[in-house]
């Protein structure tokens, strides 16, 4: 645990990706990273917030922190078990979904997003998952957004396989694109790191909104292989509560399986 | 299980063995690598540890899925080892979650292809050729489409059947439902074998009926380490300590030679596994569904 003070960077993310869920209603939850901010979110600013589980349940309230999103406590307690067809097709296709929060291995400056190969397609470096709901979840949930580790080698330049799209080349393109093709949903929104908090500006590409504390900007810049937009009224993102960490220590990851 | 995966999995066969997350048939994947089946196309959404071991074991030629991984933990190292690098021997053909959905409904309700609004603008369809675009004949735009999914065999693992295959499952239902109406030959295995009348009690808990089912196989614990609701809980420590023993090739095949060829089925694994593993996965607690009305129309 590379800590920073008296929390460490993985907490600092996971908590700044839960605030960002102040306000939303219906949340598709990917497997990983995604799964703890909104079970923390649900603890803490969306006590309202329906939780989707791609494997097939909705409104779902875990008693525990699953370590996969298939696990048996989504089910116990959920307002609805259904088939895959009919949660691609009826919730997220249906357009009913607000977020859809994934997770990624490779990132570009438009918030396109690779979980597929590092390396070429046919004879891959890395072979990496692949998008499982995650393309569907990218064209479909009306937001989407991202948490994932920040380096140089995940905020690339050109990703190596485009398995979910964001703004594509940049907003004009991706907003005309949506149109014509009836995609529900309007692309990336956030996306949040262990080093920074960034939107996406008008022109469809990431600005840094919130550095989190004790991270330096030359730091991000480092650990991004594009001249990275930072706002002109860039804040320090307020530290994780005594709450918070409670929470995700105590709470919904005693055994350090997502903040290691 | 052996009678069945012996009459009706056949070398060269494409085979689905489904359930998400919830109810693997890990004991018909067991069965399949101790009776040497070769050359098999595996399909899954998402492969888990149970097609690594069978990969790792030589079963397969093909692997065709949406979501490759050892769901909270990493990769599946034995099906890396095939597919990465310029000399990677296991042909892959993949898919997103809904379009893997959308094959197995195609299957079943014999159609052409299944459309979806998915796969714009990503590199997906360049992959997989299979994955192709569609003008609307109503005009309205263009949508992807995928083709439809039979697969020679689908293995499904579920609570309970009656003596003729009726089969009840609750919790996660994934895609299996669609995956057995696809399929050529239906296998069922069952954690408890119930009569008629339990099924016939509750009509809306049934998911596949006898009509397609080739053979019925009671086998408690069936699916360990995955899980059957309310029966047994997910075996999360086997899925952690999977990624060591399937990173090593030596270290693969002495797990399958103590824990799969070594073994004649699934209460002699169960009996190795011990008490300790079964009072790991034991649920915590209970929680009954309501009983429900049906009512009687005479």
């Amino acid at each position: 645990m590379s800590a920073t003070g008296r929390y460490s960077r993985s907490e600092m993310m996971i908590v700044a990706a839960a605030r960002e869920l102040a306000g939303q209603r219906v949340c598709f939850v990917g497997i990983g990273l995604p799964n703890i901010a909104v079970n923390l979110a649900r603890h803490t600013v969306a006590p309202d917030l329906e939780l989707i589980y791609e494997a097939g349940a909705y409104g779902a309230q875990p008693a525990r922190l699953p370590l996969s999103i298939g696990d048996p406590t989504i089910v116990s307690g959920a307002i609805a078990v259904m088939s895959m067809a009919d949660l691609f097709g009826l919730y997220l296709q249906g357009g009913l979904v607000d977020v859809g929060f994934l997770g990624a291995a490779q990132i570009d400056r438009f918030g396109n997003i690779n979980t597929t190969v590092i390396g070429d397609y046919a004879a891959p470096r890395t072979r990496l998952p692949g998008s499982g709901g995650a393309c569907e979840i990218a064209l479909n949930a009306r937001a989407v957004f991202v948490i994932m580790r920040q380096s140089s080698r995940s905020f690339v330049k050109d990703i190596d396989f485009r398995t979910s799209p964001g703004n594509l080349g940049g907003s004009d393109e991706a907003a005309a694109l949506r149109a014509a093709q009836g995609w529900s949903g309007r692309g990336p929104s956030v996306v949040v790191t262990d080093l920074a908090v960034y939107h996406f500006d008008e022109d469809g590409e990431m600005r840094l909104d919130l550095l989190h504390p004790g991270v330096t900007l030359e730091a991000v810049r480092e650990a991004t292989a594009w001249p990275v937009r930072v706002s002109a009224a860039m804040e320090t993102t307020p530290p994780p509560s005594t709450g918070e960490l409670h929470l995700v220590r105590e709470v919904l990851d005693p055994e350090g399986n997502y903040t290691r | 299980m052996s009678e069945a995966i012996s009459a009706l999995v056949r070398d060269g066969d494409s085979v689905a063995i489904e359930g998400f997350t919830h109810l693997i048939c890990f004991a018909a994947g067991h069965e399949i690598i101790r009776q040497q089946r070769r050359d098999l196309t595996l399909i899954r959404m998402t492969p888990d540890v149970i097609y690594d071991q069978m990969v790792g074991a030589g079963v397969a030629r093909k692997l065709v899925f949406s979501w490759l991984g050892n769901p909270g933990v990493g990769s599946l190292h034995a099906i890396r080892r095939v597919s990465e690098g310029p000399h990677a021997t296991l042909e892959i053909e993949e898919y997103s979650h809904y379009g893997m959905v959308g094959r197995y409904i195609a299957g079943a309700t014999n159609l052409p292809f299944y459309p979806l609004r998915s796969y714009y603008e990503t590199d997906l369809p360049v992959a997989n050729t299979r994955i192709r675009r569609l003008e609307s004949p109503y005009g309205d735009g263009e949508v992807y489409v995928v083709p439809p999914l039979r697969p020679d065999v689908s293995i499904i693992h579920a609570q309970r059947a009656d003596a003729a295959g009726n089969t009840q499952m609750w919790g996660l239902l994934g895609a299996q439902k669609e995956a057995a109406f696809a399929a050529d030959r239906v296998i069922v295995v069952v954690e408890e074998l119930v009569d008629e009348s339990v099924i016939r009690a509750d009509p809306n808990r049934t998911v596949i009926p006898g009509l397609i089912v080739d053979a019925l196989v009671v086998e408690p614990y069936g699916a360990h380490p995955s899980y059957a609701q309310g029966h047994y809980d997910r075996d999360n420590t086997f899925y952690v300590e999977w990624d060591a023993v399937s990173r090593d090739e030596a270290q693969l095949r002495a797990w399958l030679d103590e824990w799969v060829l070594g073994l004649s089925g699934r209460a002699e694994y169960m009996e190795r596994l011990g008490p300790e593993v079964a009072a790991r996965i034991r649920p915590t607690g209970s929680a009954l569904a309501g009983p429900i009305d049906y009512g009687t129309y005479r």
